[in-house]
């Protein structure tokens, strides 16, 4: 990390940041007691996600765990839901739905608006121009809206055999889900994508690929990729968060995760009691706000990690 | 200057490299004007030869280098490398033909990429046209490394961050000598360094045009520094070719104002040659985009004529080997006023 | 007249003629880092009169910027500061930002390197000026305008009248200099600094600036301090050249003597590094092996030792002191200078060894010259 030391007292004549005033402020590798906190949620969490459904089972009758808060039945800890549902069964098996929706979304995302972003930042020109007011246009939709009609065009119930409308399957929901929010979260990663990628594409280095020959593709590939994608990799994981919170969204419109369970259905379902039983919805926003923050922590440590000084000058 | 014509180029049949009527264009902005970046430059090169650019900021010496590259392509004329005109090559023959000529630039921070490591960025080339296998490719980077002053073993893991401004451009030329190029062209590749740093770089210059048999094209605002390392010096200004000549014989006896004026400013570290009594020129370089009409430098020239407005002055030779693009060329002996010159008033209206 | 106002005229007001105008003793400044202290500048002392002209020179890093911001009080908290800068014997050195204020423009000021990044993009180029003038002098606007005017004409901007209505950006590199210089002498300050005031433009601007800063340094009978890395700019404009290395000045001398007597190893080095018009074309260079120390963890003794070709085992040991040795103002830290009998002993006992200068063990990476690279960086 490069400390530029600038003086800017009020009134005074301004500090101009020069070479010789710029030191080279070694990085601290540590993780800190925020990062293990941080890596601890998200590995609990995993392991939640993962063994929980298996170990964890709703009480025979509804009526003993229904609408019951946190620790007033023994044996489950987080309380019930309005149908007499374990929530910490109920967040664990959502928790798996959130995480693909928003991870395979913002990865959708990354690889669609990542390469659009790079190839208009790197050629410029008209390619840039058409490319450019394509992202413009969609983020001029709203963006709730637009993920909102995305899901119900595509997920719209197909017909069967006998013309009977049939519902769309579990499967073919998520994926839409991840398509639609992916879709939503390609001009904002494309034009964060641009803007760095024009910025590296004049750096001489580029030039000196090109004079020995390598073709858009190498260097597009070899040369810049590698420094546009911290940036990249910071806007995703702010994407995650984004994503997990739009579906969030989507499940109170009914557009969400159906006929399983995600976080944001779980607030959407809950939000109803919200006044007599305040732990449905508080639970699940929890585990959101607390991944969330975990990944961006992480992301901050791992970005640290593998973020190069460009020099010690 | 402005000069325009080919007087000076040599019709010897060693010339390495000949540019001819060069002219690059840019948008400026999307106001649909244009900048004359390089306006009618011709120059050539000579096989082993060193061919210093000079001028100030804006003369277009950089963007005629780059240019010869065809990065990006000039929008006329000719730039002929071992007989074959770059210009009219296209897709893979342009891309393979360019790896005989290579560029070193002015910011070594910049032109090497942050992220790879020196070995990868020196191989670079030789893996782009897979050269050899990974055992001869490893050997020549070792070779490369070792003739710029590094220890290969130490050095070719590391990446730039972990080397000094000096060292960063000598991991430069050897990227620019792993593909054995014929010509290089070395753009300000001394401006951001020290002095004593700059001695170094200099020299090992020199010494790898020898080791190499290599050809130079030498971009750069200071004049010491071009006259040090120059066979031929080609003096510039607003996009085009003020004065051409051999090193000493310019520097002793410069025939245009321009040169005349541009070595006059330069700081002399001497005490005992008082600033105050050599001639300063006045005003600043014109805009690119309304460059004045005939002969370029008129706007700032002591010695400008109603003719200079009208008519733009074609390279003509004025002395064995120096050519000059001049109404009015100064005679040998002769100076430029004293005190400020060319200040507005002195050079006719347009 | 305020009580401000009237304090402050006291303070300024009687500056007694027999004292310098600026007097740094012994100052050092440090950047503190997560990994120590950088020795920036490291005890430097020099005095200053009126009317004269300071020329530091050195290479990027010496700590020649530092020096100047050092003394101005232009440092952020960082930084850890010791010794004494006494201005018209009033002691600086512990003032802190709001005294300093009182300081800078009336009394001091500084043009800096880049005029595009010191002007603030977004301001007219008149507001600029009078915003500094109506702080510092307490005049009404028109006075302002009208005093605004008259510099953007002294500092020879053409058509000033309508420049003070443009933003920076409509101004080239060289105007946006002179406006620089128009708002540092603004509130006619008895010393100016220029730091590297001409290294972003071009040579034919740059004499032009120069020219223009010691025309205006004589008009108003102001000291300059000019810091910059070029010998060639202090040569012809500066009474007294500071040589800098490693946080230390290493020699001070008037101009001529400088260029005539040079001591130290590192001045004449620095000096036969530089390619010079009258010499022919591929005049082979000398340069400086190696490279300066880590201002972290600096080297015992002198800390150009190891770079130079004088250097004898006592140079690795102990610090040499900045001294006047019997011409007095001509101060070098050398124990073997250039040009006297014990330096050429050193000199030709080096040779005799084979070493041209310690080969420099911070360099990691670097070969010491190889058959091929041998003369790099070896002299003669």
């Amino acid at each position: 990390m490069v400390a530029t030391i600038t003086n800017l007292t009020p009134g005074g004549p301004p500090v101009v940041p020069d070479e010789s005033l710029t030191y080279v402020v070694p990085r601290t590798k540590r993780i800190g007691i925020g990062g293990w906190l941080a890596i601890g949620w998200l590995v609990i969490m995993m392991l939640g996600i993962i063994i929980l459904p298996f170990v964890l089972h709703n009480p025979s009758s509804a009526g003993t765990l229904a609408s019951k808060g946190i620790f007033k039945v023994p044996g489950h800890p987080l309380g019930g839901d309005g149908n007499g549902n374990d929530m910490l069964l109920e967040l664990a098996k959502g928790g798996r739905n959130s995480l693909i929706v928003a991870v395979g979304a913002v990865l959708f995302g990354l690889i669609f608006g990542g390469s659009l972003g790079l190839i208009a930042g790197y050629f410029r020109g008209k390619l840039d121009t058409g490319l450019t007011s394509i992202f413009n246009v969609l983020l001029a939709i709203p963006q709730f809206v637009l993920a909102l009609s995305l899901v119900s065009v595509l997920a719209a119930n197909g017909v069967n055999s006998q013309g009977a409308p049939q519902p769309a399957t579990f499967t073919r929901r998520l994926v839409v889900l991840v398509i639609a929010l992916g879709i939503v979260s390609i001009p904002i990663l494309a034009r964060i994508t641009r803007a760095n990628s024009l910025q590296w594409s004049q750096r001489e280095f580029v030039l000196a690929a090109r004079a020995q020959g390598a073709s858009n593709l190498r260097i597009m590939w070899r040369e810049i990729l590698p420094n546009v994608a911290p940036a990249m990799f910071s806007i995703a994981l702010l994407g995650i968060a984004v994503a997990m919170v739009a579906e969030g969204g989507l499940s109170i419109l009914g557009a969400g995760v159906q006929g399983g369970y995600s976080w944001g259905n779980i607030i959407a379902t809950g939000r109803g009691q919200f006044q007599t039983t305040p732990h449905i919805v508080f639970e699940p926003v929890v585990c959101i706000f607390l991944t969330v923050l975990s990944i961006n922590y992480v992301g901050d440590i791992v970005r640290a990690r593998f973020d190069v000084r460009e020099s010690t000058l | 200057m402005a000069g325009s014509g080919t007087a000076h180029l040599r019709t010897s049949e060693d010339a390495l490299l000949r540019v001819e009527h060069l002219l690059v264009e840019f948008p400026v902005g999307r106001t649909g004007l244009k900048v004359n970046a390089v306006s009618d430059v011709s120059l050539d090169v000579l096989k082993g030869e060193t061919v210093g650019l000079v001028g100030e900021s804006g003369c277009g010496k950089s963007t005629t280098g780059k240019a010869i590259m065809q990065l990006p392509r000039p929008k006329d004329g000719v730039v002929s490398f071992e007989g074959k005109n770059l210009v009219s090559m296209h897709g893979d023959e342009l891309r393979r033909t360019r790896t005989r000529i290579q560029m070193i630039f002015q910011d070594p921070i910049s032109s090497l990429n942050p992220r790879r490591r020196v070995e990868d960025i020196i191989a670079e080339g030789l893996k782009i046209w897979k050269i050899g296998d990974d055992k001869s490719r490893d050997a020549k980077v070792d070779e490369v490394l070792d003739a710029c002053g590094f220890d290969p073993a130490a050095a070719r893991g590391r990446r730039p961050h972990q080397f000094s401004g000096g060292q960063c451009q000598r991991i430069s030329i050897a990227r620019a000598l792993v593909t054995e190029p014929k010509l290089i062209i070395c753009d300000e590749p001394v401006s951001a360094l020290d002095v004593s740093v700059q001695a170094q770089i200099l020299n090992l210059l020199e010494e790898m045009k020898v080791r190499y048999g290599l050809t130079l094209i030498f971009i750069a605002h200071d004049l010491a520094v071009v006259k040090n390392v120059s066979d031929r010096v080609v003096v510039m200004y607003l996009g085009k070719v003020c004065e051409v000549g051999p090193p000493d014989q310019l520097y002793e006896r410069p025939a245009h104002p321009y040169t005349a004026a541009l070595l006059a400013a330069i700081p002399i570290a001497d005490p005992s040659i008082r600033p105050a009594d050599r001639p300063a020129l006045g005003g600043e370089i014109p805009s690119p985009v309304a460059p004045p009409s005939g002969c370029r430098f008129r706007t700032r020239c002591p010695r400008a004529q109603d003719v200079c407005a009208q008519q733009e002055p074609q390279i003509q030779e004025i002395a064995a080997g120096q050519y000059v693009a001049c109404h009015f060329p100064l005679a040998p002996g002769e100076t430029l006023p004293i005190g400020p010159i060319g200040t507005n008033g002195s050079a006719p209206a347009d | 007249m305020s009580p401000r106002k009237k304090e402050r005229a006291d303070r300024f007001a009687d500056a007694p003629l027999d004292v310098p105008l600026l007097e740094v003793e012994n100052i050092s400044t440090g950047f503190k880092t997560p990994r120590g202290v950088v020795h920036a500048v490291d005890g430097v002392s020099f005095s200053l009169e009126r009317g004269k002209t300071l020329g530091i020179v050195g290479e990027s890093g010496c700590g020649k910027s530092v020096l100047s911001r050092s003394i101005m009080g232009l440092l952020p908290n960082n930084v850890v500061r010791g010794g004494s800068v006494k201005f018209q014997g009033h002691e600086l050195g512990a003032a802190d930002a709001s005294e300093m204020r009182a300081y800078w423009g009336t009394q001091m000021s500084m043009v800096f390197q880049d005029p595009m990044t010191s002007l603030n993009p977004v301001m007219r180029i008149g507001k600029q000026i009078t915003e500094s003038l109506r702080y510092h002098l307490d005049i009404s606007k028109d006075y302002a305008n009208e005093t605004a005017l008259t510099l953007l004409q002294s500092v020879g901007i053409p058509e000033a009248e309508r420049r003070l209505r443009d933003y920076p950006h409509q101004l080239s590199g060289g105007m946006r200099q002179r406006v620089m210089i128009a708002i540092a002498l603004a509130c006619g300050p008895k010393l100016l600094f220029a730091d590297e005031p001409t290294t972003a433009l071009d040579v034919t601007v740059q004499a032009q600036i120069l020219d223009l800063l010691q025309a205006q340094q004589r008009e108003r009978f102001m000291a300059m301090i000019l810091v910059t890395h070029d010998l060639g700019v202090v040569a012809g404009r500066a009474d007294d050249i500071a040589v800098m290395y490693a946080g230390k000045i290493v020699e001070k001398a008037p101009a001529r003597t400088l260029f005539t007597q040079m001591r130290h190893p590192y001045t004449e080095a620095l000096l036969k590094s530089i390619p010079k018009l009258n010499l022919p074309s591929h005049t082979r260079l000398e340069s400086i092996p190696g490279r300066p120390p880590d201002l972290l963890n600096p080297p015992k003794g002198c800390k150009f030792a190891a770079r130079c070709p004088y250097a004898q085992e006592r140079c690795f040991q102990e610090e040499p002191p900045l001294e006047d040795h019997g011409s007095p103002g001509h101060e070098f830290a050398c124990f073997y200078p250039v040009g006297t009998p014990e330096g050429d002993e050193a000199y030709a006992r080096n040779r005799a060894a084979g070493v041209a200068a310690a080969a420099d063990p911070t360099n990691a990476g670097e070969t010491t010259p190889t058959p091929t690279t041998a003369t790099v960086g070896e002299t003669t």
